[in-house]
């Protein structure tokens, strides 16, 4: 597998949908929304990414990995047991595709971190220990990639359409309280299976329709703090910048949107003295964390689903909700196809997050 | 009388049919160029005194002048160019270092225009600045990494949240461009007034140099940078604490290493009191700051500043672009600075030594590249913005600056032609016939200072809406994005060791 895939930019279908009571969700309807939109996609690249679906290792890190062969899986392998216990192991189940071909190998591993491993970086979260195996198999290791990276939680895709890649993965075999899943519409031919959506870091997975502008500034921003940007992908630089924002800085979901869709200057001189100068100090500081240029993106969380534009609306997403049910999509037919008749059902203004989130 | 081996420079070629001898060009030339013969009735020229700066050219009411390079070379080769047979007759004349004015005009790179900028195409759409927001309001100043709020409690409110982190002082500018430091002493007052007015209707600074600041100038001081340099000409409390920023010049690009000098003759009365020394003295600024002989001097010299100034305004740190400006820059930062200027090879003066502006420093683009690589691996760019300085010529300049890492750029040469400077590199005689680097009554009155003011506004505003129409293009629409962007800049006609240094990629390579 080519690692070093060259940049893809394109159109995309995204879609979403989180019970708010944790209730869980059939596999069934996340590929009816996102199948709705097959128009949206060219076949070169789909996945899915659902939280709750392994209950019974709730508490253990799940990796999901592609290997190009045995050998980089050994030598992967070799890895993960120094650092980590291994709780369990299993190649992840798959049906027989006649269109999926040149697949990787696709396993998952249950990891707890080894207790000389805490000792060794006390100062580290245990986030941060994970993220930085992510970032070392990922830029070091030939052969090996690691697709998602958190708990109960866990990322499927590949090269195909989203409906090939759902009865791939089997994902009517598997239950969620969260859902997110992206058709892809690449503008070359896609040598790698890691470059498609949803992309996993710890318990964040992202699917986004876009191309940003700023990717050089975002880019650059993150490697400051220690990301290693190795996809040449903007959803790859959206995804860090959140978990950047959410777990490295602890911002508020409503302040992290404010800082990667900022209001434009002439609104926040209306504002109020306060909050005027709040909005500047976001701007100010987290500049470099704008997302500039057309995007459309859902991320998934342990907690709830986030939708949000780029600050001029480049790009189309709808929300809409029923019940406990909080829905988000590319085009309305996407929650139409498995809600006909929501309670609620609008378009996000650019640069205002859709939130929705667990209400236990 | 000895023998002058010199010829002229440029000839004035007048077309006797079109001349009416009305000796507009006798009274324009402050080198004497043009004389009225009584007896003849008739202007002749002197064209060994002619400095080329065009005046006489330009307000001859009948176009009888042309103002061309003379044609009678030395007997130049390849290895004894003209300049240099010439600067050898001058210095076995007068046994004086060689004085010259503006920027480095040698045939060195000029990195801006070997860098190409990207533009957006199908899928990325491009903006159109006339019809979306396009913004290039740019704050400059240190910054903390993260911010930290808390919540409010209050449903009523936009924004649920109270910011806890305090900012330090910043500048704010409305686009991305200063007017450099240039001393009242090296221009006149009414270009000083200019430069001043026109950065208040730009909401953007002008630097006042190291000359001080004249009193009547302090009313403009929200939109002044006043700067403390090795002379400490003009420094005191209120002049420190009527400037939005207080700038410390370490050094110029024009010449790095060396001070200053603004001969007695220019020190008039109105001089003389801005700067602080009696009237007909010599004006040296030291090569260094003698209380400057380390980073922990400088250190010291700025949190004396903020302490004089109760911390309200940025300090920002000014060198001359050298070998190792990424280090020192470094330095800088550490030691306090919250804004660090470089100014490059191509940077103007108003004197320097031929020989020093010609030879020391390095292009700006390499130092500008260099230093904000240095400064992000560090983990320190947040804590101080990056001003450049050093012949920026347009928009697109500014547009590649930015994308290389800068946040905002001075310009003074381009001010100054805005003003009506044609580059004659004359500054230092203090003969300026276009009244802006000269402090004679007669000459200074060239310069209506409404009518520059107008200019440098237009001026600005025209690269403000060049500087949108690539950003739309870009398919960005804050300047923020672009910073540091060097992913949408391509090297062109370069070595490999050029493009790592300036970290772009060959014109051709996609991302």
């Amino acid at each position: 597998m080519n690692r070093i895939e060259p940049h893809i930019p394109g159109g995309c279908s995204v879609a979403g949908i989180l019970n708010e009571k944790k209730g869980f969700i059939k596999g069934e309807q996340i590929i009816k929304m996102i199948t709705v939109m097959h128009e949206r996609s060219n076949g070169l690249g789909g996945g899915f990414a659902g939280w709750g679906i392994y209950p019974d290792n709730k508490d253990d890190w799940c990796f999901h990995l592609f290997f190009d062969n045995e050998k980089s899986r050994e030598f992967t392998e070799e890895y993960l047991k120094h650092d980590y216990e291994i709780m369990k192991k299993e190649e992840i189940p798959t049906r027989k595709v006649k269109v999926i071909d040149k697949r990787p190998l696709i396993w998952r591993y249950f990891l707890r971190i080894n207790r000389e491993k805490k000792n060794e970086f006390y100062e580290l979260t245990e986030e941060d220990i994970v993220m930085n195996s992510v970032m070392k198999i990922n830029e070091e290791f030939e052969g090996a990639f690691v697709v998602s990276s958190g708990k109960n939680m866990g990322v499927f895709k590949g090269v195909g359409y989203p409906e090939d890649i759902a009865e791939f993965y089997r994902i009517d075999d598997y239950q969620a309280y969260l859902w997110i899943a992206h058709g892809r519409f690449p503008t070359n031919t896609p040598g790698w299976w890691g470059g498609a959506h949803p992309f996993g870091l710890l318990n964040w997975a992202l699917v986004h329709n876009g191309e940003i502008s700023s990717y050089g500034t975002n880019k650059r921003y993150l490697e400051g703090f220690g990301y290693r940007l190795m996809l040449q992908t903007d959803s790859e630089a959206i995804l860090y910048l959140f978990d950047l924002l959410l777990r490295k800085h602890n911002l508020p979901f409503e302040i992290a949107c404010m800082a990667l869709a900022p209001l434009l200057w002439d609104e926040i001189e209306r504002m109020n003295e306060e909050e005027k100068q709040l909005l500047k100090a976001i701007r100010m500081v987290y500049g470099s964390a704008l997302i500039n240029g057309p995007s459309s993106l859902i991320l998934g969380y342990k907690n709830g689903m986030l939708g949000l534009n780029d600050r001029i609306k480049l790009r189309p997403l709808i929300a809409g909700r029923k019940d406990d049910l909080f829905y988000l999509s590319s085009e309305e037919c996407g929650i139409r196809e498995i809600c006909p008749e929501p309670d609620k059902i609008w378009a996000p203004k650019a640069g205002e997050p859709a939130i929705g989130e667990l209400k236990l | 009388m000895k023998l002058s081996f010199l010829y002229p420079e440029f000839q004035v070629i007048r077309d006797e049919s079109k001349c009416i001898q009305c000796e507009v060009c006798v009274r324009q030339c402050a080198f004497g160029v043009h004389t009225y013969d009584k007896d003849e009735k008739k202007v002749t020229s002197d064209n060994l005194k002619c400095v080329g700066c065009h005046r006489c050219a330009t307000l001859c009411p009948t176009q009888a002048l042309i103002i061309s390079r003379y044609p009678q070379d030395f007997r130049e080769n390849y290895n004894w160019r003209k300049d240099v047979i010439r600067d050898i007759f001058k210095q076995s004349e007068s046994g004086g270092v060689l004085l010259t004015s503006m920027g480095c005009d040698k045939e060195y790179p000029i990195y801006w225009d070997k860098l190409l900028l990207d533009a957006s195409q199908v899928t990325n759409p491009s903006i159109d600045p006339l019809r979306e927001p396009m913004e290039l309001r740019t704050y400059l100043g240190n910054k903390p990494e993260k911010l930290e709020f808390s919540v409010k409690n209050n449903s009523q409110a936009t924004v649920n949240y109270k910011l806890l982190t305090k900012l330090s002082p910043q500048l704010e500018l409305e686009t991305p461009i200063m007017f450099s430091a240039m001393s009242y002493g090296s221009i006149s007052y009414n270009v000083c007034l200019a430069l001043a007015q026109a950065a208040k209707i730009l909401g953007i600074y002008y630097n006042t140099g190291e000359g001080g600041l004249h009193k009547d100038l302090y009313k403009f001081g929200k939109n002044t940078i006043v700067q403390v340099a090795s002379g400490r000409f003009g420094v005191h409390s209120d002049y420190l604490n009527v400037a939005a920023a207080i700038e410390i010049k370490i050094g110029q690009g024009a010449k790095p290493g060396i001070g200053g000098h603004l001969p007695g003759e220019k020190v008039s009365k109105e001089i003389s009191e801005t700067r602080m020394i009696p009237e007909g003295t010599d004006a040296i600024s030291p090569a260094p700051h003698h209380d400057i002989y380390s980073i922990e001097d400088l250190s010291q010299l700025i949190f004396a500043l903020k302490e004089a100034t109760c911390y309200t305004k940025p300090i920002i740190v000014k060198i001359a672009a050298v070998h190792n400006s990424a280090s020192i820059a470094s330095g800088m930062v550490r030691a306090g600075a919250d804004i660090i200027a470089l100014d490059g090879v191509r940077g103007g003066t108003g004197a320097a030594p031929t020989r020093i502006r010609d030879n020391v420093g390095i292009p700006i683009e390499l130092a500008l590249a260099s230093v904000d690589e240095r400064l992000r691996k560090e983990g320190i760019r947040h804590r101080a913005s990056i001003v450049i300085a050093g012949g920026i010529r347009n928009s697109a300049d500014v547009v590649k600056a930015i994308a290389l890492g800068a946040d905002a750029v001075y310009i003074a040469t381009s001010a100054l032609i805005a003003c009506g400077c044609h580059l004659c590199q004359k500054c230092y005689t203090g003969k300026c016939n276009w009244g802006i680097a000269t402090q004679d009554p007669y000459l200074m009155k060239r310069i209506n200072p409404d009518i520059a003011t107008e200019r440098l506004v237009n001026l600005i505003h025209a690269w403000s809406l060049e500087i949108k129409e690539m950003l739309g293009g870009m398919g960005i629409n804050a300047i923020e994005s672009l910073r540091g962007n060097r992913l949408r800049l391509r090297g062109i006609g370069l070595t490999d060791t050029e493009l790592k240094l300036l970290g772009v990629k060959p014109a051709g390579e996609s991302l």
